[in-house]
């Protein structure tokens, strides 16, 4: 109770109010129940399972090559990577090393499917606070990476491009020079991005002290990507297990130390330039050699557990394959980065505003398919 | 540090520990579920381990125990673990909960409910997180039965 109600003695209650499962600013079917008391949040719990679909059941009864493409389906806006964490963990287990030219060319993607990612988190999240035109920008470039994918992969989002061993095939004839292109595009367009929404006073004013996480937090609650990186916890799981062909090109991990959400939407904003500099390192010297390694039919990994890690667009995605010798898995976990880091929500948002939480949302990146799998 | 400077320390925070390199690429350390809140919160605190960040926590059903395996991380000092605890109790199988130790157990250990039917005790508020409240048995157990047949064979 402010000292003015005190005054008045204005009694107020705390009553509870469903934000969701359709609100616009979940972008997704996420349902928050909220315990305010006027506008203040008192409590945050997110009720999941609304887009459920079980994919680690489902994964049980699956051979290793139909897994890939479901995970797809889990954080669509990161598809090439989750397919990327399925095939590294049977590449693990089947001992297989891929040829130096898969490694660059997935790496490539990658980093593409992350800038595709992070422009239309830029686009959504100057729409959840109030700035439509950052939408309409945000897709206008994130379309020239779409059509690139299409050309090579036959698909815009969920690519299914990587298979166990390798990829599907070989890059398409343009692949390099459209990819060129847009980078020298882009590059044009970032400053243009910070020029429409950064500076914006109403946005700094709606994100500055927003929403604070400290690294103590990050680290407990298991939050990772950007949203960890804000905080000031090292968490890239590119610099810290390199894989594919991260190990041979320099970029810098992103750190910032005020945790708030302008802080995250900084980290997003400047991983656009990294990500720029790592194709840029190895667009030129693609090698050549195979892009599938030999692989029987039917893939048996051998009895063991097996556990890889990678960087998505939102974080750390851990795939973990429990195998007893069969041609199916006996167990998958996907360790999602969105499950961990809505965890964190109702820690940090416990006394402010109903708009202060949709700004703090839209900083944290969720894709709901990523949190219910 | 190595996984044998790990075993070492580790062997002296419990009794009956058991440790395998076997088929994985991380030092697994399996733990009685009478010691599990005590062994981890010494991982965490212990100034040689310090391990902070629990990546992933997995439910599983390894027929006829069920369990959780907790793969660990120390942001500090670089090492990683795997923590498995098992649970023979089909019926009414309980464990501690870890939330207190690494706050990202909450939500893991409700989706651990909510598909395999381990109870923790000392959770905040265990519930279904992501079926409804009246399903009945528990998915992603070995056993269950899918009546309504969503995942066709």
């Amino acid at each position: 109770m402010t000292d003015q109600q005190a005054q008045n003695k204005i009694k107020t209650e705390e009553y509870f109010i469903n934000m969701g499962p359709q609100h616009p600013a979940a972008h997704g079917v996420l349902r928050l129940i909220l315990t305010i008391d006027g506008e203040i949040i008192k409590n945050v719990e997110p009720d999941l399972g609304y887009i459920h679909r079980s994919i680690e059941k489902m994964c049980e009864r699956d051979s290793y090559q139909q897994i890939v493409h479901l995970t797809d389906r889990m954080d669509y806006l990161s598809s090439h990577i989750n397919n990327e964490a399925v095939c590294l963990t049977v590449e693990k287990g089947l001992e297989i090393e891929v040829s130096d030219r898969v490694k660059v060319i997935r790496t490539i993607i990658d980093e593409l499917t992350r800038i595709a990612s992070h422009c239309l988190w830029w686009g959504v999240m100057g729409m959840d606070l109030g700035a439509l035109t950052s939408y309409f920008y945000a897709f206008r470039d994130r379309e020239m990476i779409n059509d690139i994918f299409e050309e090579t992969c036959g698909a815009r989002l969920t690519m299914n491009y990587n298979v166990p061993g390798g990829l599907m095939f070989d890059i398409h004839p343009n692949f390099v020079k459209r990819t060129k292109d847009f980078i020298t595009h882009f590059k044009t367009k970032i400053p243009e991005y910070d020029r429409l929404l950064t500076g914006n006073v109403i946005f700094q004013k709606r994100t500055k002290g927003v929403g604070i996480l400290t690294k103590e937090d990050a680290i407990s609650f298991g939050v990772s990507g950007p949203t960890a990186r804000a905080s000031g916890f090292s968490s890239d799981v590119r610099k810290h297990h390199p894989y594919s062909a991260y190990d041979r090109v320099n970029f810098k991990e992103i750190l910032f130390t005020e945790g708030d959400t302008f802080a995250r939407y900084q980290v997003r904003m400047m991983e656009l330039w990294e990500s720029i500099s790592i194709i840029e390192q190895l667009i030129d010297n693609i090698p050549e050699g195979e892009t599938k390694a030999a692989t029987k039919a039917v893939i048996k990994l051998p009895k063991g557990e097996f556990y890889q890690r990678v960087e998505t667009a939102r974080g750390e995605l851990g795939v973990y394959i429990n195998s007893t010798g069969n041609k199916n898995p006996y167990r998958v976990k996907f360790r999602s980065p969105g499950f961990s880091n809505l965890s964190v929500l109702n820690h940090i948002s416990k006394d402010v505003l109903i708009g202060d939480l949709v700004a703090t949302m839209a900083s944290f990146d969720f894709v709901i398919p990523d949190i219910d799998r | 540090m190595t996984n044998e400077d790990l075993q070492n320390i580790i062997t002296g925070l419990g009794t009956d520990l058991e440790f395998t390199t076997e088929a994985s690429e991380f030092l697994n350390v399996i733990v009685p579920k009478e010691q599990l809140h005590s062994i981890c919160s010494q991982l965490k605190s212990h100034p040689e381990l310090k391990f902070d960040y629990a990546f992933c926590i997995t439910g599983m059903d390894w027929v006829p125990a069920l369990g959780v395996i907790y793969h660990l991380n120390s942001t500090e000092l670089k090492h990683e673990i795997v923590v498995k605890v098992m649970v023979e109790d089909r019926e009414n199988p309980t464990l501690d909960s870890v939330h207190d130790i690494w706050q990202t157990a909450d939500f893991h250990e409700l989706e651990i409910f909510d598909f395999f039917g381990i109870k923790f005790n000392n959770h905040p508020k265990l519930r279904r997180i992501f079926l409804t409240p009246e399903w009945e048995g528990f998915p992603l157990r070995k056993d269950y039965v899918d009546e309504a047949n969503m995942i066709i064979k």
